[in-house]
């Protein structure tokens, strides 16, 4: 297979990117964090110490939703009052860009909903709040600020000197699940479904000692 | 890229009593208690910093010793934490048991335990919608229907091992349990989140099966919320069986009713108004086993009535069975329409007649003030058909079926008593209402 490469900016280290359209990816031998202008790559930080989170899932893991296999390229670590959680960057066979969290091993498939519906304001979202979406009847059940800890390999945006956001988790009387990110203005609106790890097919998963 | 070495387990000793501490849970784990001397430790913490010491004022031994691995839906799971907590009912604490169980791919299980019932528990994906139905507040999960069982407020009492959440001793957490057999959907509240999880009940026999235990597991006693009903299913299937039995039963009658009763005596008379004319019919013969005899007067009685005694007489025991019938019929127009009322025909059985030769004596009177006589035909048919045979074992049938669900409503009854709604207006489901437990 053969993938875009670019030289690290910093120490010159080769980067290879695993999906054509990332827009940041972190450089595995200096760890800076690089932002890609056209062809050229931007050092604009460095990764910091991303805390322990014991997921199964890592940059690499491959797997399979609805029929399309994707693959893990980059993540997101937040962390809130009850532990950290990942939001993994998946690439879909078909080009597409999507996230797998994982939260205390609790899994959530979402992607970007472009044209999303009415949403709460950051400072009026409240635990309760009704809300539909294609034709789904959604609740927010939580809201939770959340604090962002570090960044590893591709993303399909710049992100990487956020402090605190928030966010706010909606279900369904199913498994139709979403989530609304208030790190940007207007909030991001992602939906997809809570899952099982079964369900995910995955392969090339971390090793735990024992198992 | 290279491959991560597999996650080391975190081998540490216990701050305060220095006891050996392996923590299976890896970087999930925020609170691991020693199972020595009971301190609630920061698992976060590189040196475990104790929490809390001596808080804990009971000590309660898990059924299922720590670290044990077991397998659960054909994954492996290692048991990681213990916690017992309670409730209070009428000042009264019930306690029940929960164990934590592990596999860092699939995440968390529960298993439960009180008096010797068992549940499976895992997390809800999702928002059970909450309604009311027919009075009773219901939640919706994955196209079925749970009723509200019982309201509480429960506390943790003893913590062991691992949690992947930050242990507080004696909180209070509002407890909704919704059942719908053999399920049992729970929401757990406090003033932050609601968390809704989904448990199955098992047997003490397949907990021991699945975690590979010695001995026996402990008997259950008494009926637990969601303990599936063992007279449910048989109930249905008798049902069924007796709507079988019903089926061959009307087919036997259909063909036994099917050929036309033999005729035994048939005259014609007339009777004139005011006449009471006794008269004896000719002697005839009753045969085959002890049958019912059908005896029918067929008149053409017009606003009048006619009264007719008769004697059935065995000739050789002179044994006489008495027995009386009226018919009578009025009509009429009135306001430009008819009417009329009564009939001109009657029909009796007189049963269980034996064998033998027989004659009737037959007393007829009409109304004195009919306006004219009346002709009548008086038919006796032997072995006319008789239901009491089909009735009689259509009852027998219904005794299984009855009985199971007797006791299928005595254990839901049982079941209800440990709920919100135990009393004596009886809140318990009606036996219909459970029916559909049974698919």
């Amino acid at each position: 297979m053969t993938r875009r490469t670019a030289n690290c900016p910093n120490c010159g280290a080769t980067i290879e990117f695993r999906w054509s359209s990332a827009v940041q990816t972190t450089c595995a031998y200096c760890r800076s964090i690089l932002v890609r202008h056209d062809v050229a790559l931007e050092r604009v930080g460095v990764v910091s110490d991303l805390p322990a989170t014991a997921s199964p899932i890592q940059i690499g893991t491959e797997g399979r939703w609805e029929g399309s296999g994707f693959e893990v390229v980059g993540r997101i670590v937040y962390e809130h009052d009850r532990g950290t959680w990942n939001e993994w960057h998946l690439v879909l066979g078909d080009g597409r860009s999507g996230w797998l969290s994982d939260a205390q091993l609790e899994y959530a498939v979402t992607f970007l909903v472009p044209d999303p519906p009415e949403l709460p304001s950051e400072d009026a979202v409240r635990r309760g709040q009704p809300l539909r979406f294609h034709g789904a009847r959604y609740e927010v059940t939580a809201v939770t600020a959340a604090r962002y800890r570090g960044v590893e390999g591709e993303l399909p945006f710049e992100y990487w000197d956020k402090h605190t956001v928030r966010f706010a988790d909606l279900r369904t009387g199913g498994t139709a699940f979403a989530t609304v990110d208030y790190s940007e203005a207007p909030p991001l609106f992602f939906a997809g479904e809570a899952v099982g790890y079964e369900a995910l097919s995955l392969e090339n998963v971390r090793a735990f000692e024992g198992w | 890229m290279v491959a991560a070495p597999p996650l080391p387990v975190r081998a540490l000793s216990c701050p305060h009593c220095g006891a050996a501490i392996e923590q299976r849970g890896f970087d999930h784990t925020r609170n691991v208690v020693c199972a020595s001397c009971l301190s609630v430790l920061d698992a976060t913490d590189p040196g475990l910093r104790v929490l809390r010491t001596f808080a804990q004022g009971l000590r309660v031994q898990p059924l299922i010793p720590l670290g044990t691995r077991g397998r659960v839906g054909g994954a492996p799971y290692e048991v990681i934490g213990f916690q017992q907590r309670s409730i209070a009912v009428d000042d009264e604490r019930y306690a029940w048991r929960e164990y934590l169980l592990f596999n860092p791919y699939r995440g968390f299980l529960y298993l439960t335990e009180y008096d010797g019932h068992w549940n499976l528990v895992r997390t809800v994906r999702g928002l059970p919608e909450r309604r009311q139905e027919r009075g009773r507040l219901t939640a919706r999960w994955g196209g079925e229907s749970y009723r509200l069982f019982q309201t509480s407020e429960a506390s943790t009492d003893f913590v062991l091992g691992e949690f992947p959440w930050e242990v507080r001793l004696n909180d209070r957490v509002e407890v909704r349990d919704f059942i719908a057999p053999p399920r049992l959907l729970s929401a757990e509240s406090t003033e932050d989140e609601t968390t809704w999880s989904l448990g199955d009940y098992v047997t003490g026999a397949w907990v021991w099966e699945a975690f590979g235990l010695p001995g026996q597991p402990p008997s259950a006693t008494g009926v637990f919320a969601n303990q599936p009903s063992p007279y449910a299913a048989a109930r249905a299937g008798l049902w069924r069986l007796f709507a079988v039995f019903v089926l061959a039963l009307l087919a036997m009658a259909a063909v036994r009713f099917a050929p036309t009763p033999a005729l035994v005596l048939r005259e014609s008379r007339q009777l004139a108004p005011g006449a009471a004319e006794p008269y004896v019919t000719e002697s005839f013969a009753v045969e085959g086993r002890r049958a019912a005899l059908e005896v029918e007067i067929r008149s053409d009685v017009s606003n009048s009535w006619m009264f007719v005694s008769f004697a059935l007489v065995n000739e050789a025991t002179g044994r006489a069975v008495d027995f009386a019938r009226e018919v009578s019929y009025y009509e009429g127009v009135e306001g430009g329409e008819r009417w009329h009322e009564g009939s001109r025909d009657d029909r009796v059985r007189v049963p269980s007649v034996p064998a033998g030769r027989y004659y009737m004596r037959v007393a007829p009177e009409l109304a004195p003030d009919a306006a004219r006589p009346v002709s009548y035909v008086l038919t006796l048919r032997r072995d006319v058909p008789s239901g009491g045979f089909f009735f009689a074992a259509f009852l027998l049938l219904l005794v299984p079926p009855v009985w199971v669900t007797t006791r299928a409503s005595a254990f839901e009854s049982t079941r209800w008593m440990e709920s919100d709604f135990a009393g004596p207006t009886g809140s318990a489901p009606r036996a219909d209402d459970e029916e559909e437990d049974d698919s």
